[in-house]
This record gives C-alpha cells, structure tokens and sequence, in this order.
C-alpha cells in the first residue's frame, strides 16, 4: 500500500482544558486517491476532526502527520496548496461574481500580496467549467441558488489545486439532482488523484461514494475502515441508538429505519 | 482575452481617469477661493501678487492635501472595516476611536486649555485609548465569535466615551467652552498647517499604503476564519494589521480634523455599486471617490460663505444625499 497522505495517530483534542477531552485516541490513514467519510450524530466532533486535519486546531496530544511530515511544520502557504475547504455555510453580504469568489481559491499559488493574474482566470474559470457554473461565472453571488452556491465553493477549492479536500457537510440543504451532481463531482476528483474527506450526516451519500468510513461515537474512540467493514448495520444501529438496517437494492446498499 | 479581464482592463482605465480628474480637482482647488473676490487665481495675479502665492502656498496647499488625505483614509478605512466584518454598516471610528477622540478634545478644552496642539494630542490619545480598550476588552469576552466581539468592545467603548463627552458639555462653559467643543464635533480644516499635516503625514501614508497594497488580499480576510486560513492566510494576524493600518492615520487625522462624518460610510457603497465587491477595485476606487469627494466639500466649506462652514455638515449632508439617490436608482434596477 502507498504511504499514507494523511495520518492521525492517537489524537486527543479538547476545546477545554478543565474538561476531559472531546476527542479521544483518534487514529486512522487517508490514503491517496480515496474518500473518506466521517459519519456521526450530530456533537459527535465530525467538524471538529475535519478542522484538526486543516490545522486551524491543534491536538493537544498524538500526531497528525501530512505526506510524512508533521502537519504545522508545513508552512501556510504550502498548507493551503496541499490542503482546501470546501465550508458548510458561507454568507457573503457583498455582489462578488461567481468568477471573483472561485478566483480566491488561486491566493495559496500567488505571491504575497499579489494580484490574479491571466493564469488564475484561467485557472478559476476552468474549476467553475468542471462544477458546471462557466454560464454564471458573471452572476451575483448572493443570487446563487442554494445547490449553485454549494458547488460554488466546490469550485474555489478545485481552484486550490488540492491534493487533499476537505468537505464540511457538502450535500447538506441540496435537492437529489444536485446531491447526485456533487456525488458526481466528488467522484471525477477521485479519478484525478484528489484524496477527499468529508464529513456527512446522511448514510446514503456515505454509501454512494465513500471508500472509507470513519464513524464517530460521542465518548469513544472513531471506528475506522473501508465502507463494507466499518459501516455495518451493527455500527451504525449502536452510534444513532436506533434500529437501522442495511439492505440491497439492485445491487447498493441502502440505509432503512424507523 | 476573456470577458472578465477586460472588464478589469475597463475598471482600470475608469480608475485611472477618476486619478487624473482628481488632480485635475485639486489643481483648480488650489485656485479657487475668496481672495480677492470669490473665484479662481489667475496666473498673472499668482505671479505678480505675493500675498497670493503666499495664501496658495502656505494655506490653501496644506489645507487641500489634508482634506485629500482624509478622505483617502476615511474611506479605504471604512472599506477595510465593512470587509473585515462583513457587514456594510461600519464605519472606521465605530471601535471607539472616533468617541474617544471627541472626549479628547472636549476633555482639552473644558479642562486642559483647549491650545490646539493639546487638543489635538488628546484628541489623538484617546482615539487610540478608545481602540486599545476596544481590542483588549475584545480579547477578554467570552461570547460570540471574533466579529461579534470586537463590535460589542467598540459600543460598549464608544458609549463610555460619549458618557464621558456628555459630562464634559454638561460642565462646559456654555459661552466660552461649549460652542468651541460643538464646532470641534462638526469638524473643519480651517486650522490645518504645514507644521500639523507633517507631523501626521507619516502613519497617514504609512496606513493607506498598507491598505492599497491588501487590496485583493483583503477579499479572503473578509471571509470566515477558518476558510481564510484554507487558503493560506494567518486571518488573526493579517486582520489587526489591517485594523490598526486603517484606524492609526483615521485617528491622527481627525485628531487634526475634528469629527467629519459620512465620509467612511458612503464612498465605500458608491465604490463597491460603480467597480463591484472585489476590492482590489473597489477599495482603490473608494480611496480616490473619498478624496474627490472631500475636497470638493472643504472648497464649498471655505467658500460657500464669508465666514467658514464646517466640514462635517457638507459631508454629511452630501453624503447622505448622493446614498439616497444611488439606493433609489439600485431600487429601480433591480425590480426590472
């Protein structure tokens, strides 16, 4: 098996020093080329993970470790060509254009300070031309459908140029047409060699896309392993405290309960 | 070339014609006035009349260039601060600053003796103070997040100073102390010498340097902190930088100044309705509308009457005005 892209190693994290820690002894590797799901009850920490592996927080103990090196000895700026986010809300007041907000996605590859160049336009109108927005590249942001702004944003992180992504709830608030475009989108970036990690509330995107699985338990250590292995009805029944059943149709699993 | 550089070509060539209509501005300011008769200088008269040159020179130049260098400020501050909290309803003394320079002045002038370089020091040091308790306070309460923070610091801070500016004009002397505290709050440059705009001008150019330099990069800074810092910035760090280089020469120069409304507020809208949100146009462009703007008030100030009228009511009446007209016309063409 390749290296590992990114690695947890008995991660501890806590937003309070007076309490015990909210995530205990977080352990697992993101392969290249995989996505990875992060699966949960809502509290269980799923953003929370997904901030530790952008380093906007820091472990309090255990290691977290990107291409091999420690993740804050990589420098911001290579932070931000190896790693992007894709946000879970993002409220802008001001009339930018699609084209001027996917365009910030360039900055980790422009020099301090620097303007957009030919290059970044290119670059940026290719990422929207990918998520299916170059007709909106001129449009108004703020009067972005909801679906629209959502891939938006996935279009400013393929922008990035990411080797890693990472997604905070990206199919959340979205219709099944475009639930079923962002899978889509999620998947081409897969066949490009972008690793991608997400966090996600709904089994059946889970099941849809993901390679791996993470799923999250208040008070335990996360489960960790490929789709078939670690997401099983068991798991999943004992982590929601609900009857759910896992069956085949046509061949896919899909998620039942009552 | 793709449509959305040569709207950059445009939006460029429009700044660059605002720059050279500016100057043009300035220049004719510079002659215009009541001396002798209101009008503008002419030629012969600069060159033959000693008196003239003398006014031009040593009044009007200082003047003219404090009243472009606080428009400048005031409104790339005012873009700077609506960016950094997303919220179009800032203005660059909201963190205490501007309250804390009018408690200043009228603090020198019912107390200290009110000479101008007194009040003009107080003026400066508690514009300061007003932004360093705001900052502090900011650190130390625990609720909301950092946005919230800073604007519960600065209207907690600015309500003390206008406390405190309410007691002073209470105890003023209401012949001698009060119509000096009240034209201070109104705002002018009827005081301004070379001696003054030098010893601000440093932190003045230093500030709107700072600024322009951000100007694409404050687009990331204004989003929220954990994107911002997705895309390789250090928005804690970048974000007080950019605070201090707006409120710095904000607070030298209204320190000089007095109160001079509307300005931080409006041209920002008027910048970002004419070049669009990213602010690497809309902030150059909000620089030179402000100025543009400013001068042309302070020559309506110095002349309009015989006696002086202050600055702060131009502005804000303008202002208001100019807001008034853009939202209606925004009105009409978003309902079409």
């Amino acid at each position: 098996m390749t290296a590992p892209l990114l690695s947890f190693q008995n991660v501890t994290f806590g937003y309070r020093r007076d309490r015990q820690p909210f995530l205990q002894d977080v352990t697992f590797d993101l392969h290249p080329g995989r996505i990875t799901a992060i699966l949960g009850p809502n509290g269980a920490g799923k953003t929370t993970l997904l901030y530790l592996a952008l380093g906007w927080l820091a472990a309090w103990t255990g290691g977290i470790r990107l291409d091999g090196l420690p993740l804050r000895q990589h420098s911001r700026l290579e932070r931000g060509r190896w790693l992007a986010l894709v946000p879970q809300n993002e409220h802008t007041p001001f009339d930018y254009t699609v084209l001027e907000y996917a365009l910030m996605g360039r900055a980790p590859h422009m020099p301090p300070l620097g303007i957009p160049a030919a290059a970044d336009y290119d670059a940026a109108l290719q990422a929207l031309d990918q998520v299916g927005l170059a007709a909106l590249a001129e449009h108004p942001v703020p009067q972005l459908s909801g679906g629209e702004h959502q891939l938006m944003l996935l279009a400013r992180a393929v922008a990035q140029r990411p080797r890693l992504l990472l997604l905070d709830e990206p199919t959340a608030h979205l219709d099944l047409r475009n639930k079923s475009r962002l899978i889509q989108m999620m998947k081409t970036l897969r066949t490009e060699g972008v690793t991608l990690l997400m966090t996600n509330h709904e089994p059946e995107v889970v099941l849809a896309v993901a390679d791996d699985v993470l799923l999250m338990e208040p008070g335990r250590p996360p489960l960790f392993g490929p789709l078939e292995q670690a997401l099983t009805a068991e798991a999943l029944s004992r982590v929601y405290g609900l009857p759910i059943r896992l069956v085949d149709v046509d061949g896919h699993k899909q998620v039942l309960w009552t | 070339m793709t449509p959305a550089l040569l709207k950059n070509h445009h939006r460029q060539r429009i700044l660059l014609a605002l720059a050279l209509g500016l100057l043009l501005v300035a220049g004719l300011s510079l002659l215009f006035g009541r001396y002798p008769a209101p009008g503008l200088l002419t030629w012969e008269r600069l060159s033959s009349d000693s008196l003239a040159a003398r006014l031009v020179l040593n009044l009007r130049l200082p003047r003219l260039l404090t009243a472009l260098l606080l428009g400048m400020t005031l409104s790339a501050a005012g873009m700077v601060f609506q960016m950094l909290f997303s919220n179009p309803l800032v203005e660059p003394g909201f963190l205490g600053v501007s309250q804390g320079a009018a408690f200043g002045a009228a603090l020198s002038i019912v107390c200290l003796g009110g000479t101008a370089i007194v009040t003009q020091s107080a003026a400066a040091f508690f514009a300061l103070a007003g932004l360093g308790v705001s900052y502090l306070l900011a650190h130390r309460l625990r609720y909301g997040g950092w946005v919230l923070r800073l604007v519960l610091a600065g209207i907690a801070v600015s309500a003390l100073f206008s406390a405190g500016l309410g007691l002073l004009k209470y105890m003023a002397d209401p012949l001698r102390q009060l119509p000096e505290i009240t034209f201070w709050l109104l705002g002018g440059l009827a005081s301004v010498t070379w001696a003054r705009l030098l010893t601000i001008l440093p932190v003045v150019l230093v500030g709107l340097l700072v600024m322009l330099l951000y100007r694409w990069r404050l687009n990331l800074l204004a989003l929220s902190e954990q994107t911002s810092f997705s895309l390789g910035a250090a928005p804690g760090r970048e974000r007080w930088l950019l605070i201090f280089a707006a409120v710095l020469p904000t607070a030298a120069l209204i320190a000089v100044t007095g109160m001079v409304g509307w300005v931080g507020l409006i041209m920002p809208h008027i910048a970002r309705r004419l070049f669009g949100a990213d602010t690497r146009f809309s902030l150059p462009a909000s620089m030179l509308l402000g100025g543009l703007f400013t001068v042309l008030c302070d020559d309506l100030a110095r002349t309009l009457l015989a006696g002086e009228i202050p600055l702060g009511i131009l502005t804000s009446l303008f202002g208001a005005l100019i807001f008034l007209a853009l939202m209606m016309f925004q009105k009409s063409r978003a309902k079409q």
